[in-house]
């Protein structure tokens, strides 16, 4: 039998879309719960992060009374912009997208906070308005917190499978990706097929940490280096 | 002209402030914790006074009274932070040129990034990056960014107090060069009441967020 590509593309168009929905809603976010205190703060904060910990089905259900045919957003979605999102790649990417939030939204928030706060209060007195503190200050020297939030994302968000088989389904050609096809290519006997598969994860997966990892040691090396 | 007498709450005092100055160097001294830093801010707008009235060349920034409050961008503040505070992503050219008014609202000191690197003695830098200067560079660095906002009055968080000696002296001396050359009133922070001796025409002692003056102003003009 040939080897099926299609679910290594799928997984792949699932990723950068998701990446692209957490990286844009992400930055503003935790860039502001980084710098403000307000009452509710902390639910706030446990909600984002509760997809981090909660079992995919969980997700996978709510996902679909929320965006179900009868759910708020589903109805909504499919009036007004004729997108489906039940059993649909759409799915699949909002799936991915509330799984990697959380690890997205912790690098981010972690690198705002790391910044001295000193540098944007400099910029202030030397007369910039605060869209220039955010663009020329804040964003340049959280970018090594945001690119490794982004990678962990993306490799989150490829290989995501609970949420998804509940919410996009098991289309082969359509929605399932990579993890899907694992799962039922190992059920229906196909070992050669899940084989590749697993091991192009599993490399996939370690070259992430391994890279973010090393790439972290680099920045830390540097910063402490080169000083007179 | 410079005139600031406002109430300030801290944790376990307040702090009262009552200063003037037209020109010259303004030396506060007092230990760690006098609520010396705590001043500059409020002069800044970095913190806000629970009470009074801050005026810089005649315009009132802060009023409690009045409930005005301006932001510190249109202050018109130099601040040298204790740090320096200098930003690590850009090189020591642009740090520089970060604050540079759009248009020179001073046509007569036609400043240019390249005339107040090289007053500074720092335009053999230009090209570095903030970690690849030394100490004293890096407060030149400072000193030059905060100038080149042609700022009404600077405020100075100990300015020296990381440096060696030999680097310290040089720079006090130059401080009183740049201050006799800009023309515009310094507020300085230290510890040490030798430095503020040195540097200041007045000199304002703080304990406790009560003010003692120690010198009073003597320049004939």
């Amino acid at each position: 039998m040939e080897f099926d590509f299609i679910p290594i593309i799928l997984s792949l168009k699932v990723a950068f879309a998701s990446v692209i929905i957490v990286t844009c809603s992400c930055i503003p976010i935790a860039s502001l719960m980084a710098k403000h205190e307000f009452v509710g703060k902390d639910i706030i904060e446990s909600l984002i992060t509760l997809p981090l910990v909660l079992p995919p089905s969980v997700i996978g259900f709510m996902l679909l009374v929320f965006f179900g045919k009868n759910g708020p957003l589903g109805r909504l979605l499919e009036q007004w912009f004729q997108i489906r999102v039940v059993f649909t790649l759409v799915g699949a990417v909002i799936a991915a997208a509330v799984v990697s939030f959380p690890l997205m939204y912790q690098a981010v928030k972690a690198a705002v906070e790391s910044i001295d706060r000193n540098l944007e209060q400099a910029a202030r007195t030397l007369g910039a308005r605060e869209y220039r503190v955010f663009f020329t200050i804040t964003l340049p020297l959280a970018w090594n917190g945001i690119i490794a939030g982004l990678v962990l994302a993306f490799a989150r968000s490829l290989g995501e499978f609970g949420a998804t088989l509940m919410i996009a389904g098991n289309i082969p050609g359509k929605t399932q990706t990579m993890p899907l096809a694992i799962y039922f290519d190992n059920d229906a006997g196909d070992l050669r097929q899940a084989s590749i598969l697993v091991i192009l994860m599993t490399v996939f997966s370690f070259l992430v940490i391994y890279g973010v990892n090393r790439w972290r040691r680099g920045l830390r090396r540097d910063s402490r280096g080169e000083e007179i | 002209m410079f005139k600031a007498h406002f109430k300030k709450k801290l944790l376990t005092f307040e702090l009262e402030v009552d200063i003037s100055l037209s020109q010259g160097i303004l030396a506060l001294v007092g230990p760690s914790g006098a609520g010396k830093t705590t001043i500059l801010q409020c002069l800044a707008g970095l913190q806000t006074p629970s009470w009074g009235e801050i005026n810089i060349h005649d315009k009132i920034v802060f009023s409690s009274e009045r409930g005005k409050d301006v932001p510190i961008r249109n202050r018109h503040i130099g601040y040298l932070f204790q740090d320096y505070a200098l930003f690590p992503h850009m090189t020591v050219e642009k740090n520089v040129v970060y604050g540079k008014p759009k248009k020179g609202s001073n046509p007569n000191k036609a400043l240019t990034a390249t005339n107040v690197l090289k007053m500074l003695k720092i335009e053999h830098l230009r090209n570095r990056y903030p970690k690849q200067i030394s100490g004293g560079e890096k407060q030149r660095v400072a000193l030059a960014r905060a100038l080149m906002t042609e700022p009404e009055l600077l405020l100075l968080d100990e300015p020296l107090s990381a440096l060696d000696q030999d680097t310290r002296s040089s720079l006090q001396q130059e401080l009183l060069k740049l201050q006799a050359q800009w023309q515009i009133p310094f507020i300085l922070v230290t510890h040490d009441v030798h430095e503020a001796e040195m540097l200041g025409d007045q000199i304002i002692k703080l304990d406790h967020g009560k003010q003692e003056v120690l010198k009073k102003l003597t320049i004939a003009q």
